[in-house]
C-alpha cells in the first residue's frame, strides 16, 4: 500500500494550529482596544467554565447548535447550502409552541408531541426549499433566504397578534411550568432528553454517513448529480430527503430554545444559532464526528462573552470579530494544507481497513 | 525549442504513471506519443505543460533546467496543452474565452483582441466567430478556440491529448495541415498523444512509446503499423469481424414511429426504426448532426418532441430517465468524468452505488462491495486498486469501469463513444462485454467517430447529417471511405434508405 492519507497527526496540528494563530491576532487586536488578553482570556474561561451553571449554559446554548449542525452536514454532504436553516429553526419552534400554550396534556405527552410537531415544522419549511430547487429551480440559497425572512415573519406575527402575551408585545406567554423540559438539576439547568436524543442523532448521522446505502447516495449527489443520476441514483428525492432530515434536526434544536432555554416563544427565537452551524460545519471540514467539538467550542466562545461586557466594558459584539478571526485562519489554514500537504485520498477509513485486510 | 526531460517519475496511488522517463523533443519537429491506455502518456504531458509537478526528474528548455509549477507558469514558458476534453468555459463567449486566459493590462482592449483572434484564426485556416457562445461550438471548433488561444499566447510547444476523437475527417485533415505547418513554418515543437496509429503515421516525424510507465520505443518515420503495435502491446493484433447472427427473428425491443427530437438548434427529422433483442446499432455523424439528442431522448434524460417510442411495447415517449432505467435501459455517456463516473468517490464506492441493495436497512456491505470490484477489476482489466479515487485511473481504466458499472442484463444499451480515446487492445475488451450483453438479448445503440468500429461492431448504421438520417441495412457492403462520404451528406454513395415516414 502506498497510499498517504493525511495521519491524524497532520489532522490534529492543523485542528490547533489555526487555532493559535487566531488567538494570536485576536490578542493583538484586544491590545489595541487597550485590553490585557490574557485577562480577557480568563474572563471567558471562567465565563464557560467557571462553575456548573456557567458550564449549563454553554450546554444549553450548544445543544440547538449542534442539532442545526448535524442536519447541515447532511445537506452538505449533498452538495447542498441550506441557508435556510434558520428558517427551520424558527419553524420548529412555532410548531413547538403550540401545545405548551393551548392543549392542556400530561407533561409527557406535550413534550413528545412538540418534539414531533417541531421536527414536522422545520422538515416542512426545509421541504419547501427543496420543492422549490427541484420543480422550480430556484437555488436552495435564494429559496433559503426568502423562506427565513418569512419564518420571521410569521413568529412575529403570531407573537404581536394571536399568542401575544397581554401588555408585552415581545412574547407568548410563559408556559405552564410542568411542560418545561426536566433537567438534571436545579443548578446544573440542562435538560437530560434533549442531551439523549443529540447523542442519538449524532451517531446515526455518522453511522448514516459512512455506512449507508443512502449516505453514499449523498455524496455522490453532492459530488455530481448528473453522473449520480446516470448511475441509478434518484438524486431529486435524495436531496430532497436531506432537506427533510436537516430541517427535522434543525426544528428539534429550535423546540429547545422554547421549551427549555426561554419557555416562551419570542421573535429572534432562532438567535443567529442556524447561521452559526453553517460555520461550524465548514470549521470541521464538513466531517460529522469533528461537528460536536466544533460546535462545543463556538458555544464557550458565546457563552464567555456575555461577561465581555459586565466585567471588561467590552461590546459584545467583539465575539462575532473575534468568531470571525478564527473562521478566516481556518479557511486560510485549509489552503495551506491543501496546497503543501495535498491529500491523496480520502474516505471511509473503516472501509479502507477491511479492503486492506481483504487482500 | 528544445524539450529534454531527465529521470521523471510520477506516482498516484498505487499506480506508477511515468518511470524514469527521458527524452528529448528537438525543435520543429512532430513527435507521436504511443502507448495503450494507462501507459502514463497523459501525465508526462500534464508534467510537460505543467498540469502535474512530477515526483523526481527535471525538464530542460533550451539548455537550462525550469522547474514551473501550473499552465500557467508552462505557457509563459511556451508550453501549451490541448486537453482532450477543451477546458473552455461553455456559458461564454469565445472571445471571453479568449480574454480570461490572456496575460496583460485590467482594462481588456476588446478590438484589439477581436483582432488577434480573427487574424490569428484566418493565418491557420480556422473560422471562429468572437461572439458564438462556446457552448454552441462544435468539440473541433473548441479545439480550434484552444490552439488559437495557445498560439496568441506566445507558444513555441503544443501539446495535443486525442485531437482527433470526435472530429470529422474533413476537420482532422484541416488540423494536421495547420499543425504540419506550425512544425514546418514556425519551428514549433508539436506533441501528439494519440492512440490512432493512421494519424500518427500521417503527421509525425517521429514517434516514442510508453508501456506500463516506462518508455520502451523511439522511431523515426515512417514506419509500419504492425511495427507501432509491436512497440505498444509486444505482439501482433488481428482485425476481427462480427459472426453473423440471425436477428430478424428476435423481439422488437425498441420501436420507433416517426419519432423526432429538437434542440435548439436542430430538429432531427421523423424517425422509424425497430430495433431487436441482440441488435447492434451504430450511429454515423458528424459531431452535432443530431444523433446526441437522438440517443438521450431514446434513454428519457430529453424528451422527445414526436411520434412514437415503445420499448418492449410500452409507450414511453414523454417519461424520464428513472422509468427508462427500470425498463431496463441503460446510458453511457460520452464525458465520462462529466456523465457516468463522479470524481471524489473511490472505484468501490461506485460498484455500491451501482449495486441494488440487499440491507432491509440499505446498509452498506463494505467487504462484499470490495469482493465485487475485485471480480470486475480482473475481468475487466482496470488497472487500479478499488480504493483508489475513480480521477487517479486512466482514461481507458475510467472507461472499463464505466462499462462495468452497466446493468449486467439491460434490455437496451444506449451508449456514446464507447471507445473513445481507447487503445486497439481496450477497444476490443469493450466491445467483448457489450456483445456479450448483446448475446443475452440486450439491444445496443452506439455512436462513434471511428469509421472503423461502426463498420466492425454495427448490424446496421444509422447515418446522421444536419438532422437528416439514412439507414445503411448492411454494413458488410459497406467501405470505410463510403460511409465517410455519407456522414459528410452524400447519402447517394451507401446504399439504404432515407429513413422516413
Amino acid at each position: 500500500m502506498n497510499h498517504t492519507p493525511r495521519s491524524l497527526g497532520l489532522r490534529l496540528v492543523f485542528l490547533v494550529l489555526p487555532l493559535l494563530v487566531a488567538l494570536f491576532v485576536s490578542a493583538v487586536i484586544l491590545l489595541l482596544l487597550n485590553q490585557e488578553p490574557g485577562e480577557v482570556l480568563r474572563q471567558a474561561w471562567r465565563g464557560a467554565f467557571g462553575n456548573e451553571r456557567r458550564i449549563a449554559s454553554v450546554l444549553n446554548y450548544w445543544i440547538p447548535l449542534s442539532f442545526a449542525a448535524m442536519g447541515l452536514v447532511i445537506t452538505f454532504r449533498a452538495g447542498l447550502w441550506n441557508i435556510g436553516i434558520e428558517g427551520q429553526m424558527i419553524m420548529g419552534a412555532v410548531f413547538a409552541t403550540y401545545i405548551p400554550l393551548y392543549v392542556p396534556l400530561p407533561p409527557i405527552l406535550t413534550i413528545s408531541l412538540s418534539l414531533v410537531l417541531a421536527a414536522t415544522g422545520g422538515a416542512i419549511w426545509a421541504v419547501l426549499v427543496g420543492v422549490l430547487r427541484n420543480r422550480f429551480g430556484v437555488h436552495e440559497i435564494f429559496g433559503g433566504v426568502a423562506l427565513n425572512a418569512i419564518a420571521a415573519g410569521i413568529s412575529l406575527y403570531l407573537v404581536r397578534g394571536p399568542w401575544a402575551l397581554v401588555g408585552n408585545n415581545n412574547q407568548t406567554p410563559v408556559f405552564p411550568r410542568e411542560t418545561w423540559l426536566p433537567t438534571i438539576s436545579d443548578r446544573f439547568g440542562v435538560s437530560q432528553l434533549m442531551l439523549i436524543l443529540l447523542v442519538i442523532a449524532v451517531l446515526s448521522i455518522i453511522f448514516l454517513m459512512g455506512r449507508s446505502r443512502w449516505g453514499l447516495q449523498l455524496k455522490a449527489t453532492g459530488r455530481n448529480r448528473q453522473s449520480a443520476l446516470l448511475l441509478g441514483v434518484s438524486v431529486r428525492s435524495v436531496s430532497l430527503s436531506a432537506f427533510i432530515l436537516c430541517g427535522a434536526l434543525a426544528g428539534i434544536g429550535g423546540a429547545h430554545r422554547v421549551l427549555h432555554t426561554y419557555h416562551y416563544l419570542l421573535p429572534n427565537v432562532a438567535g443567529g444559532i442556524g447561521f452559526l452551524g453553517l460555520l461550524v460545519v465548514m470549521l470541521s471540514g464538513f466531517h460529522a464526528a469533528i461537528v460536536p467539538l466544533v460546535a462545543y467550542f463556538m458555544a464557550a466562545l458565546s457563552a464567555g462573552s456575555t461577561r465581555f461586557q459586565t466585567l471588561l466594558r467590552l461590546d459584545p459584539s467583539l465575539i462575532d470579530v473575534l468568531q470571525g478571526i478564527l473562521v478566516l485562519t481556518y479557511v486560510l489554514f485549509s489552503g495551506i494544507q491543501d496546497r503543501f500537504f495535498p491529500r491523496i485520498r480520502e474516505g471511509n477509513e473503516e472501509m479502507k481497513k477491511e479492503i486492506t485486510t481483504n487482500e | 525549442m528544445q524539450i529534454e526531460i531527465r529521470h521523471i517519475h510520477k506516482r498516484f496511488g498505487s499506480i506508477q504513471a511515468n518511470d524514469d522517463i527521458s527524452i528529448v523533443f528537438p525543435a520543429g519537429r512532430i513527435v507521436g506519443i504511443l502507448g495503450e491506455n494507462g501507459a502514463g502518456k497523459s501525465t508526462l504531458m500534464k508534467i510537460l505543460s505543467g498540469f502535474q509537478t512530477p515526483d523526481e526528474g527535471e525538464i530542460w528548455i533550451d539548455g537550462q533546467a525550469e522547474n514551473y509549477r501550473g499552465p500557467q507558469a508552462a505557457i509563459a514558458l511556451g508550453i501549451g496543452m490541448l486537453q482532450q476534453d477543451p477546458l473552455d468555459v461553455p456559458a461564454m463567449t469565445v472571445m471571453d474565452n479568449f480574454t480570461y486566459g490572456a496575460p496583460g493590462a485590467f482594462w481588456l482592449g476588446h478590438s484589439h483582441l477581436r483582432e488577434q483572434i480573427q487574424s490569428t484564426s484566418a493565418k491557420i485556416g480556422f473560422d471562429l466567430s468572437p461572439d458564438q457562445m462556446v457552448n454552441q461550438l462544435s468539440i473541433a471548433q473548441r479545439q480550434q478556440l484552444e490552439i488559437v488561444r495557445l498560439l496568441a499566447l506566445g507558444v513555441r510547444t503544443l501539446i495535443l491529448d486525442e485531437p482527433t476523437t470526435g472530429i470529422s475527417s474533413d476537420q482532422k485533415e484541416q488540423l494536421f495541415h495547420t499543425l504540419m505547418e506550425l512544425a514546418r513554418e514556425e519551428g514549433m515543437t508539436i506533441l501528439l498523444v494519440s492512440h490512432k496509429l493512421e494519424d500518427v503515421i500521417t503527421l509525425c516525424d517521429e514517434v516514442i512509446v510508453l508501456r506500463a510507465g516506462k518508455l520502451v520505443g523511439q522511431r523515426e518515420m515512417p514506419t509500419t503499423k504492425s511495427e507501432l503495435v509491436h512497440l505498444m502491446f509486444g505482439q501482433q493484433l488481428t482485425e476481427e469481424r462480427r459472426n453473423e447472427r440471425d436477428i430478424a427473428q428476435s423481439n422488437i425491443v425498441l420501436q420507433l414511429d416517426d419519432f423526432t427530437v429538437e434542440t435548439q438548434r436542430l430538429s432531427v427529422e421523423p424517425i422509424t426504426l425497430s430495433l431487436h433483442e441482440g441488435e447492434v446499432v451504430g450511429l454515423a455523424g458528424l459531431d452535432g448532426s443530431g444523433q446526441q439528442p437522438f440517443m438521450r431522448a431514446c434513454t428519457g434524460l430529453m424528451k422527445g418532441a414526436g411520434g412514437r417510442l415503445r420499448l418492449d411495447g410500452e409507450d414511453m415517449l414523454g417519461r424520464g430517465y428513472g422509468e427508462f432505467r427500470r425498463a431496463g435501459v441503460a446510458f453511457g455517456a460520452a464525458g465520462r468524468l462529466e456523465e457516468g463516473l463522479i470524481a471524489g468517490l473511490t472505484l468501490i464506492e461506485h460498484v455500491a452505488l451501482s449495486q441494488a441493495s440487499d440491507h432491509w436497512m440499505g446498509v452498506l456491505d463494505w467487504q462484499k462491495a470490495g469482493a465485487e470490484m475485485q471480480t470486475r477489476i480482473s475481468r475487466y482489466d482496470i488497472r487500479g486498486a478499488g480504493e483508489d479515487m475513480i480521477e487517479a485511473l486512466s482514461g481507458g481504466n475510467q472507461q472499463r469501469l464505466l462499462i462495468s458499472l452497466l446493468p449486467e442484463q439491460p434490455r437496451l444499451l444506449v451508449i456514446e463513444q464507447p471507445t473513445r480515446g481507447l487503445d486497439v487492445d481496450s477497444v476490443r475488451a469493450i466491445w467483448g462485454q457489450l456483445l456479450a450483453r448483446s448475446e443475452q438479448g440486450a439491444a445496443i445503440l452506439f455512436s462513434s467517430s471511428d469509421l472503423d468500429e461502426l463498420v466492425t461492431y454495427s448490424d446496421r448504421i444509422l447515418v446522421f447529417f444536419e438532422g437528416r438520417t439514412h439507414l445503411i441495412e448492411d454494413p458488410s457492403q459497406t467501405t470505410v471511405s463510403d460511409l465517410g462520404h455519407a456522414i459528410g451528406g452524400a447519402f447517394d454513395s451507401v446504399q439504404g434508405e432515407h429513413v422516413r415516414a
